[in-house]
């Protein structure tokens, strides 16, 4: 069949920027603090997905193995960000983000 | 020669007396006490006549003739090393600093030795009687026994300092015997009073000292007196001037001279024997010893010796007239002894030294008796002193009635009497002296006699005449002394009659022993003077006079008649005083009060020296002046020091205000306030919320990647 389509290092690269965007669009909009943490989990996972895609491309290892590291350090900025989520609860008994406006003037 | 090598002995007799009682004189008997302490004076009068006996047979031979006897036992102050050597007047000459125990026995220091021992003796025999139902009776005898030492140690003295070492034992003895009562506070307050106007003397008498061996280069009498006479030193020499005039200083401390004869008075507070010996007999008069020791000097300096014989004048009529209205019986005779020592530096000022040391010779005899007798009367009258409280004695206590009354004769001047020959003496040389310069001062102690002879007599009167004045009691135990009382009474009463003897005048026809055998000491002073015109007869055997023999017998006739007529005169005041008598000066009560309150000097000298009086609050006389200074020095010098420390303080204020409100204020906050205000509008954008933060981040990356895009 001449029409399908050939998946391309290109298709790739657009998911990984609209992952990131709505990735970033949510972290600006979200109340929910954990909906925000999350979402910075789509911004890594997204940026994971375009080294792999480069990494295809080029033949190289690179791309995957920093695509690994990307993957660990986004666990630990997880468990990082679910213990300042938790304390931040504990203090203010909420998950709402506007909430979080001690340092307003 | 025995006892003239070992006249250390004489000193030391008493001062073994003294330690004993001080070491164990609490437990002794009274009669271990009396043996030791009398019993040494004896042995030391005894030894006292065998030096002099011993002495005159070695000053007769021809290589010691007139030869003062010396010995020196070790040298007490100053070494032979070099280390003490000093630089003499001159400025050149060095001498070394030396002071030895050593003794000198001449004929003065030999009269005074005799008749020292020899009364001391019979006043401590007296003692035993009189102190024999008193408490601290081991203390009275040892303190007694010190003086005794002190004072031999006084006369038997080499050199000035250890003459100013028995100087001070005497006045040392003379506090701790006049506050023996020390129970009563006036008693201790008249030692006080005596012990610091005698230093007040003291310190003249130091400071002659050491213009005496800057001068002269040592300070033994011997040395001082042949240089003096070597006539390297011009007559009236201001440095012998000044150092004779602060040695007479010393002497009117020690010899209750004006001013500072007030001391004495207040002495009598003392136990009798103690005024007896020490302020009638003794101690005062060794300011005369040892003005007379240094006759040397004194001859070398014309101003001095006159200023000798005008103090000495005015203190004798002073005193006499203040003795005319006293009513203790100790009293009259305390001023009595001020006048009498007048007499006697009268007598050293106009040249008469051997008339002066007759005089202190007879005198310590009749006063010595008339402050005994007067214990007597105290004794029997239970203890009254005042005469208007006497009266009617004379058949009860006859043997004091009559001793005394030989005393009064002898103090007045009656011939044969002892005071007669040396009185008269004294005042024929004040009128020849200097060619009659000396008139006025004849005309003082003229009228001193005749005062003298009033109040004399005024003390027999009132206390042995006209009707009892005393109290039923008292009159009931009325009692003659014991024998140890009386003998010396007795003794001392031969001696007022026939001491006078040894100076028996030439114009009378004797041959005036006394000044003959003075004749070593003075003589190159009779020279000196009779060279200047200003001697009359300063020695016996001494040659011609510008005045007639008339003249003598005239001035002898006017002094006996001064004795007799103040004898009338008191006669027919006192006779018959009963209680109600009437003091005949007391008819003009200014000139009675005055001499009743002595002339108000203690007052006067409290005003100005002692600082006790005030007025309000503030202080008068020198110490008066001191705080006054005191006050100027806190609030107004002070007061400069604190104003400085004032301005600083503002100017310190003022410059931390400056650096408070303007340095910190405008330079330090200005900025401070200045951000903080501009930190308003900036703090606008400071929302406080997260997402806002991210937005800008991601803004801000956006911008980055858009310029490296289309760049």
């Amino acid at each position: 069949m001449d029409a399908m389509l050939h998946i391309s290092t290109l298709h790739y690269l657009v998911l990984g920027a609209a992952l990131f965007l709505l990735g970033v669009i949510d972290v600006l909009t979200r109340r929910n603090v954990v909906v925000v943490l999350m979402s910075i989990e789509l911004i890594l996972n997204a940026v994971n997905l375009n080294l792999v895609a480069f990494s295809r491309y080029w033949g190289e290892l690179h791309g995957q193995v920093f695509a690994i590291f990307v993957i660990t350090d986004a666990a630990a900025e997880a468990a990082v960000g679910l213990g300042i989520l938790i304390a931040f609860f504990r203090n203010k008994e909420t998950v709402n983000v506007d909430e979080v406006n001690l340092l307003k003037w | 020669m025995l006892f003239l090598d070992h006249i250390w002995l004489i000193p030391l007799l008493p001062a073994f007396g003294a330690t004993l009682m001080f070491l164990f004189g609490r437990k002794l008997q009274k009669a271990t006490v009396s043996a030791v302490c009398v019993g040494a004076i004896v042995v030391a009068f005894l030894f006292a006549c065998g030096a002099v006996w011993h002495y005159t047979n070695w000053a007769s031979t021809p290589e010691n003739f007139h030869r003062p006897y010396q010995t020196v036992l070790y040298t007490w102050l100053g070494t032979d090393t070099g280390h003490l050597t000093y630089v003499l007047h001159d400025g050149k000459s060095t001498a070394a600093f030396q002071a030895d125990v050593g003794f000198l026995l001449d004929p003065l220091s030999s009269i005074w030795l005799l008749f020292v021992t020899g009364v001391g003796m019979l006043i401590h025999i007296y003692s035993i009687g009189y102190m024999a139902h008193e408490g601290g009776y081991y203390r009275f005898f040892g303190y007694l026994n010190l003086f005794m030492f002190s004072m031999l140690t006084l006369i038997l003295a080499n050199n000035y300092v250890l003459l100013f070492v028995g100087w001070e034992g005497v006045g040392l003895c003379s506090y701790l015997l006049i506050g023996f009562y020390f129970h009563r506070k006036s008693a201790s307050d008249a030692a006080n009073k005596a012990f610091i106007v005698n230093r007040i003397g003291d310190a003249g008498f130091l400071l002659g000292m050491f213009f005496i061996a800057w001068y002269f280069g040592s300070l033994r009498f011997t040395d001082v007196t042949r240089l003096a006479h070597s006539g390297q030193f011009a007559i009236g020499d201001p440095i012998i001037t000044a150092t004779t005039l602060l040695l007479f200083v010393g002497a009117c401390g020690k010899s209750a001279q004006l001013p500072l004869y007030i001391w004495l008075p207040d002495a009598m507070e003392g136990p009798t024997p103690v005024s007896a010996l020490i302020h009638a007999a003794t101690m005062v008069t060794a300011g005369i010893y040892m003005v007379a020791r240094s006759n040397a000097l004194f001859v070398l300096a014309p101003t001095s010796m006159k200023t000798v014989a005008i103090v000495g004048a005015l203190t004798a009529i002073f005193a006499a007239s203040i003795g005319l209205v006293q009513n203790d019986i100790k009293r009259v005779l305390a001023y009595s002894t001020v006048s009498q020592l007048g007499y006697m530096f009268l007598a050293l000022g106009v040249g008469a030294f051997s008339a002066g040391v007759f005089h202190v010779f007879t005198h310590a005899f009749f006063k010595a008796l008339l402050f005994l007798g007067a214990g007597s009367v105290i004794h029997a009258m239970s203890g009254e002193q005042d005469m208007r409280n006497m009266g009617d004695l004379h058949r009860r206590i006859p043997v004091t009635h009559w001793t005394m009354f030989i005393a009064t004769l002898a103090i007045a001047g009656i011939p044969p009497f002892a005071g007669f020959f040396s009185k008269d003496e004294i005042l024929w040389q004040t009128w020849t002296s200097e060619g009659g310069a000396y008139r006025l001062l004849w005309i003082v102690g003229y009228f001193t006699a005749l005062m003298t002879a009033f109040y004399m007599f005024r003390l027999m009167y009132l206390s042995f005449h006209g009707r009892p004045r005393m109290s039923h009691e008292v009159e009931h135990h009325i009692h003659e002394s014991p024998t140890s009382m009386t003998g010396p009474l007795v003794v001392l009463a031969v001696c007022s009659l026939f001491a006078g003897f040894l100076g028996w005048p030439h114009s009378l026809g004797g041959s005036d022993r006394f000044a003959k055998f003075l004749e070593p000491v003075f003589a190159r002073e009779a020279q000196v003077l009779t060279e200047q015109g200003r001697a009359a007869q300063v020695a016996a055997g001494e040659k011609e006079t510008e005045h007639t023999t008339s003249t003598e017998y005239f001035l002898m006739f006017l002094s006996v008649a001064a004795g007799v007529v103040g004898w009338g005169m008191a006669w027919k005041a006192y006779r018959h005083a009963d209680r109600g008598y009437v003091e005949p000066i007391a008819a003009a009560p200014p000139v009675y009060n005055t001499l009743l309150n002595k002339y108000y000097v203690d007052e006067g000298y409290d005003y100005v020296f002692t600082g006790r009086r005030k007025i309000g609050d503030t202080r008068l006389g020198v110490l008066g002046l001191g705080e006054a200074s005191a006050w100027f020095d806190s609030n107004i010098v002070d007061g400069l020091v604190n104003g400085a420390g004032w301005i600083t303080r503002l100017t310190a204020t003022i410059s931390s205000w400056w650096d408070k409100w303007v340095i910190d204020g405008v330079g330090v906050n200005g900025p401070a306030i200045l951000a903080r205000m501009l930190s308003y509008p900036a703090r606008l954008f400071e929302w406080g919320l997260v997402q806002w933060y991210a937005l800008v981040m991601t803004a801000g990356l956006a911008g980055f990647v858009f310029y490296y895009v289309y760049h």
